[in-house]
C-alpha cells in the first residue's frame, strides 16, 4: 500500500494530465450543448499536448538556444544540457491544427443555429426527425 | 520545473477545466476557457517550452476566445448543462 501510494506521488503530473483528459472526454461524449462538446474537444487536445511537453523535459537542463551560438561555430554542444526540443516542434504543428480545427466547429454550429435554431443535441434530434 | 509550482498550477487548470463544462452560460464558459489557457500557457513556461507557451497564449488564449465568444453572439447564451 505504502509502495503505491509513493508511485503515485512520484508520478503525481501524468496522474493529473490523465484526469485533465478524461475530464475532455466527458465532455465531449455526456455533454448536451454542441460548443459544450466543442470546448471539452479542446480541453482533451490541450491535455496530451501537456504530456507530450512534459516527457521532453529533463532535470538540470536549460532552454533549447545554444548558448554563444553565433561565431562560434567549433564549440561542442552537450545534448544533456538543453531540454529535448523534439516534442515541443511537434506540438506546436498540434496547437495551430486544433485552433483550426475548432473554427471550422465554430462556423458549423453557426450553420446549424441559423437552420434549425437551437444548439441542443436532443432538440437538434427532435426537429431532425420531423422532417 | 519547481514542483510546489507546477502542482498548485496543475490544480488551477483542473479546477477552470470543470469549472468551462459545467457553468450553465456559454459566454461564461469562453471566459474560463480563456483562463485554462492562460495557466496552460504558464505550465509550458515552467516546463521550458517557451515557443509552445506564447504560442498557446495567442493562439489558444487570443483567437480560441474570440471565436467562442463570436461564435456565442451569433447563436444563443442558453444551455441546458
Amino acid at each position: 500500500m505504502n509502495e503505491f501510494l509513493a508511485l503515485i506521488v512520484a508520478k503525481y503530473n501524468f496522474w493529473l494530465y490523465i484526469i485533465l483528459m478524461m475530464i475532455g472526454l466527458y465532455a465531449m461524449i455526456a455533454k448536451n450543448n454542441l460548443m459544450k462538446k466543442l470546448v471539452g474537444m479542446n480541453i482533451f487536445q490541450t491535455a496530451i499536448i501537456l504530456f507530450y511537453v512534459s516527457i521532453g523535459y529533463k532535470h538540470g537542463a536549460t532552454l533549447p538556444i545554444i548558448q554563444g551560438g553565433h561565431g562560434t561555430h567549433d564549440a561542442v554542444i552537450h545534448a544533456a544540457d538543453y531540454i529535448n526540443p523534439l516534442p515541443h516542434v511537434l506540438m506546436l504543428t498540434a496547437i495551430v491544427v486544433s485552433v483550426a480545427t475548432f473554427g471550422v466547429a465554430m462556423a458549423l454550429c453557426v450553420k446549424i443555429y441559423q437552420r434549425y435554431q437551437t444548439l441542443e443535441e436532443d432538440e437538434l434530434r427532435i426537429r431532425l426527425s420531423e422532417k | 520545473m519547481l514542483w510546489p509550482i507546477d502542482l498548485i498550477v496543475l490544480t488551477f487548470v483542473i479546477f477552470c477545466a470543470i469549472a468551462a463544462i459545467t457553468v450553465r452560460d456559454l459566454l461564461g464558459t469562453a471566459i474560463l476557457f480563456s483562463a485554462y489557457s492562460f495557466l496552460m500557457c504558464l505550465l509550458w513556461a515552467v516546463m521550458g517550452a517557451v515557443d509552445v507557451a506564447f504560442t498557446e497564449a495567442s493562439v489558444g488564449a487570443g483567437v480560441s476566445t474570440v471565436f467562442l465568444v463570436a461564435a456565442v453572439f451569433r447563436t444563443s447564451r442558453r444551455t441546458k448543462d
